[in-house]
């Protein structure tokens, strides 16, 4: 049974390898992690916050790679950092979204009736919102920073996976070998973990894939506008704020969050549309 | 036909009232009670009279459900409130900035139809040819930079190459002065509109390649239609309904995005207002602005609703029969 398992996972990645836009969105964001983790663990080529006083605004140099900022500080040590931060915020607001998303979505499917009703109609409100308005008011509410960041994410994230999740429990609970299942006298606990929530899986990674592209998204523009991570602390939507109005002088301070938000976004977003490809069946060969 | 419309504008009134209980809740979620939620720090200033005369005016000492029900009667009479910043009414304040945002939206879809459609359609109906390579690239781009990326950039290579600040000097409006509000205007409507053409692309090169492998395709060519009506009269039809749905659902991110690209710009308009109540902490306008946009949002989607009914007759056919 393990082995079998084991040999799914190899040929899942095999065939992710095979396509071109999930290879390079593989390839980003297993760079991006690797960056990410030696940011969070601290080995960064200088401090993050520290002041180098002579070396202000200094271009890209062997000394300092991507250059240093207004204070002196290394931009190369800080993106790496703000690179761990960013990924923080994505990963714990899309595990809580996708875990309370799971959780409403296979009982709303499975238990259907009244209760599924209801709770469509209110997940449909929260679509009624644009995304970033959702997120905008509720850290009007809990006010700036990174807590109100992953409760933001969370929260407009957490209908969209109880909608993928809902639909193929749906289906699946209608076919011939649950309801065998049930005539063996089978458990609904065990029903559900056994027989139906592993028939979510494909869709729900193909949505984790996209909504970390998406909350990477929110941080930086949340951090941006100064809502998100607060400075000092590295992200690289505050960087890429603070480069505005002196990168006229020192272009590196713009140039390098950018590219750093571009590639990280791309790179999960081309994962998602990778997996999409390979996982569900029915829109395989349809894309070019 | 009208069956469809009427049950369509039916579903529009619960949707709607669902989004005015979520935002009214939210907002009472307030930390601290709704007298601090209302005046900021100011509250800190109060004397007890004064801020029970205050609950009593506010109607606060009522229970929550008939709080609720005071609010959205006021709502359903034009009375958003009582900005405590701006000291009017937060429906004044929000109209006085609404047409920036709009013609700002209305730009940026424009653009992005303009820039979106043809490319899409010339990279499907090109596959594999350098425009398609081409389309795909920008799509990617599309992807990846966000608003406030593509704004700052926009204003660096602006300030650098071209030696112009697109955000100096006050806005007029268009009346006032069309040539100048314009060229206030475009650099943030190709911001906002920039990741939203990529989009519209993606799609419509998509919608294009799926509805050219159809049999009425095959149909239309071997009878002898040249390809230009083909692809006008029968492709590109059909090919419209996914892009009209990702034109509806786009907007809603567009309109969270004018707070971003007003900031950057400094634009006058509900997104900026927007950002500013957020940091004042003026959550009677936060309130009012969040519950406009979604109103705003909802009506767009239903207006989507009836463009594909214009273009897609199946759909009230199936209704009907």
């Amino acid at each position: 049974m393990l082995k079998k398992h084991k040999s799914t996972e190899v040929s899942l990645i095999r065939r992710l390898l095979r396509n071109r836009s999930g290879t390079l969105g593989l390839l980003l964001v297993v760079a991006y992690a690797l960056i990410a983790f030696l940011g969070a663990v601290g080995v960064t080529p200088y401090p993050t916050l520290e002041q180098h006083v002579r070396d202000r605004l200094k271009p890209p140099s062997a000394q300092y790679t991507l250059g240093t900022d207004l204070f002196g500080r290394d931009i190369a040590s800080r993106l790496m950092e703000g690179a761990a931060n960013s990924l923080r915020v994505a990963l714990l607001s899309v595990t809580i979204s996708a875990a309370l998303g799971t959780l409403l979505g296979t009982f709303s499917g499975y238990i259907g009736g009244l209760f599924d009703t209801l709770l469509m109609r209110i997940m449909d409100v929260f679509f009624a919102l644009p995304a970033l308005l959702l997120a905008l008011v509720i850290v009007s509410v809990f006010g700036s920073g990174v807590t109100t960041t992953v409760i933001a994410i969370a929260t407009v994230y957490t209908p969209i996976f109880a909608r993928v999740v809902r639909g193929p429990v749906l289906s699946v609970k209608e076919l011939d070998f649950i309801t065998a299942a049930r005539c063996l006298g089978m458990s609904d606990a065990r029903i559900l973990f056994r027989h139906v929530l592993p028939n979510t899986l494909a869709p729900l990674i193909v949505q984790i894939s996209l909504a970390l592209s998406w909350s990477l998204l929110t941080e930086a523009g949340l951090s941006f506008l100064g809502l998100g991570t607060q400075p000092p602390n590295p992200s690289w939507g505050v960087m890429l704020s603070e480069s505005r109005g002196i990168a006229e002088m020192a272009p590196w301070l713009m140039i390098f969050p950018a590219l750093a938000i571009m590639f990280g976004v791309l790179g999960f977003n081309l994962l998602g549309d990778g997996l999409r490809d390979v996982l569900d069946p029915r829109l395989r060969g349809h894309k070019s | 036909m009208i069956r469809y419309l009427t049950q369509r504008i039916v579903a529009f009134i619960p949707t709607l009232l669902g989004v005015s209980i979520l935002i009214f809740s939210t907002i009472r979620l307030v930390p601290g009670d709704a007298i601090v939620a209302m005046l900021g720090t100011e509250a800190g200033m109060l004397t007890d009279t004064q801020r029970q005369s205050l609950e009593v005016y506010f109607g606060l000492d009522k229970p929550p459900l008939e709080q609720y029900f005071i609010w959205l009667g006021g709502v359903l009479r034009g009375d958003l409130g009582l900005s405590v910043r701006h000291g009017q009414p937060v429906i004044d304040v929000i109209l006085a900035r609404f047409p920036v945002t709009l013609q700002l939206a209305i730009m940026a879809v424009s653009i992005a139809l303009m820039i979106g459609l043809p490319i899409g359609v010339l990279a499907a109906v090109k596959h594999n040819s350098m425009i398609d390579l081409f389309g795909r690239l920008f799509a990617l781009l599309g992807l990846g930079m966000p608003s406030f990326l593509v704004g700052t950039l926009i204003i660096y290579v602006l300030s650098v190459y071209f030696k112009i600040l697109p955000n100096s000097g006050d806005y007029v409006s268009l009346i006032e002065d069309p040539s100048r509000n314009i060229s206030q205007m475009i650099f943030p409507a190709i911001t906002l509109g920039f990741a939203f053409s990529a989009s519209v692309m993606r799609t419509t090169r998509s919608a294009v390649l799926e509805v050219l492998t159809q049999d009425y395709i095959r149909t239309a060519r071997s009878k002898g239609l040249s390809e230009a009506i083909v692809i006008q009269r029968h492709a590109l039809r059909n090919a419209l309904i996914p892009v009209v749905t990702i034109v509806g659902v786009e907007i809603g991110y567009l309109l969270g995005g004018t707070v971003i690209t007003e900031e950057i710009f400094a634009l006058p308009g509900v997104g900026r207002l927007l950002f500013n109540a957020i940091s004042q902490r003026d959550y009677a306008l936060v309130q009012g602005i969040a519950l406009f946009i979604a109103f705003n949002f909802v009506l767009i989607n239903l207006i989507a609703d009836f463009i594909y009914i214009a273009i897609d007759p199946r759909i009230s056919y199936a209704q009907e029969t």
